[in-house]
């Protein structure tokens, strides 16, 4: 089956600093990637390059079989405009680390706002599927509350339905417990979890809870120093690591985690 | 030396001016406001020349004296490109685009407040830079700047005597004509300032009241 991102060699580089080495990478449609690693170590700057927030200094990111960042004039790629990016940027949606909810809108016109002025729903049809959104991840009471007065699992939560609305072929999950206080975790991973049964989402769950990433995730891949140093099946990543380095990484988490308990 | 009679006898037509003198602020506040958004859109362009236009537009008109650039568009421009404007408009104009410049740096700081997540949020929505702007940006930017954006209003309000130099008859062109017809000096130029007062001191406590509102804790 085609797959529905394709990295080609992509690096990424700020001034003198690359955070990127390098790197080849296919999601399958559908697929479960989560991408785990050190900070520092690029995961999040892979997220974001697919999300048309950072732009790659050299190789090609396909997304569901056409270029994302470049269109062929004749035999030479050349930087895409704003419009090809606008068309492409439909397949893909995101979940930010800090919510990132419009904090002057409440949660349901947080939730209607894109597919009515980016879709052009009218604002019933807008308002249907957002509330079915928002009873997915078990809000739907809290349509004309403001972001300011929910929990951050709440916030979380809309901010999930958000981008749950536009219906991506692929949504990229940037940390998304991180900015959480630990009893609020769960319930985010709850909805995530549900959405991943669902399937026909590919998602990119850049992530520190190898738990949670061993739990649902199909592949995967373990990035250190802006390579992929070892990817596989949860098993193999988890329970048989092979590199130095991601045992190490391993050995480390565990310690810390032991330690937070 | 104080004569009330002829206060109650000019007071009619300060009044009339002093309605000319706030129509010319208001015009000249919309101009400003409208120019400074799109100097300060201007300065965030991702064009080079847009944003050194931007720039060089700001610095020129700072940098030169309002008196001068209202002179300039009420005397000269007939001459060097046969455009005749009314003394109104060379006043408008002249006021609206000086407090522009002032104006864009006010939008610059509300839009920079605008957290960073919240062009990214946009972008991963797939808003258009339109859109972004309108529905997301600018609602958060504005209500910040409010207060400062009523002392610039203010402030534009007190400069309006600038324009009595290009024959726009309001408040203080209308008291000189009074005092060259009667010789009268007190009554005439103490009732100009009275009447700014009244204006000006009432704007500002609503100005402060304002401020207030937009301080009280929101959180993101």
């Amino acid at each position: 089956m085609q797959s529905i991102v394709r990295y080609s060699n992509i690096t990424k580089s700020y001034g003198d600093l690359e955070v990127i080495k390098g790197i080849d990478l296919d999601i399958a449609p559908g697929e479960k990637l989560a991408v785990i690693g050190p900070s520092g170590s690029g995961k999040t700057t892979l997220g974001r390059m697919l999300m048309t927030l950072e732009v790659p200094t050299s190789g090609t990111i396909e997304l569901d079989g056409e270029l994302l960042w470049h269109i062929r004039d004749k035999e030479r790629l050349i930087r895409a405009n704003e419009k090809h990016l606008h068309r492409m940027r439909g397949s893909v949606g995101m979940v930010f680390q800090h919510f990132n909810l419009f904090p002057h809108m409440n949660v349901l016109r947080n939730v209607t706002e894109a597919p009515r002025k980016v879709l052009g729903m009218s604002k019933e049809e807008a308002a249907e599927s957002a509330v079915s959104m928002l009873r997915k991840v078990g809000l739907e009471d809290k349509l004309k509350m403001y972001p300011a007065q929910l929990s951050g699992g709440q916030k979380q939560r809309v901010a999930i339905a958000r981008a749950l609305v536009m219906r991506p072929k692929v949504m990229v999950f940037d940390e998304v417990t991180s900015a959480l206080d630990p009893e609020l975790v769960g319930e985010v991973l709850e909805v995530i979890r549900e959405i991943a049964e669902e399937g026909e989402m590919a998602m990119m769950l850049i992530t520190h809870e190898m738990d949670f990433a061993k739990e649902i995730a199909d592949r995967v891949i373990f990035g250190a120093d802006g390579r992929i140093v070892e990817q596989g099946t949860p098993e193999q990543i988890f329970d048989n690591p092979q590199s130095e380095r991601l045992q190490s990484f391993l050995k480390r988490f565990r310690a810390g985690y032991a330690l937070r308990d | 030396m104080w004569d009330w009679q002829y206060v109650f006898e000019i007071l009619p037509e300060l009044v009339r001016a002093l309605k000319m003198t706030v129509s010319a602020t208001l015009c000249g506040f919309a101009v400003a406001c409208v120019g400074g958004l799109l100097l300060a859109a201007a300065v965030r362009s991702r064009y080079m020349f847009l944003r050194l236009a931007a720039k060089a537009v700001i610095g020129f008109i700072r940098n030169t004296p309002l008196l001068v650039q209202v002179f300039f568009l009420y005397y000269s421009l007939p001459v060097l490109a046969d455009i005749k404007i009314s003394a109104f408009a060379a006043g408008i104009i002249g006021l609206g685009l000086h407090y522009s410049t002032y104006l864009s740096e006010v939008y610059r700081s509300g839009i920079e407040a605008v957290p960073k997540g919240q062009w990214e949020a946009a972008t991963a929505l797939n808003f258009s830079k339109w859109r972004t702007w309108r529905n997301i940006v600018l609602p958060q930017a504005l209500p910040p700047i409010i207060p400062v954006m009523g002392n610039y209003l203010i402030v534009m309000f007190k400069e309006t005597p600038i324009l009595s130099a290009i024959t726009l008859v309001e408040l203080l062109l209308t008291a000189k004509n009074l005092v060259s017809d009667t010789y009268r000096v007190f009554e005439p130029y103490t009732l100009v300032g009275i009447l700014f007062l009244a204006i000006s001191y009432p704007a500002s406590l609503l100005v402060q009241r304002l401020e207030k509102r937009m301080n009280l804790p929101r959180g993101l």
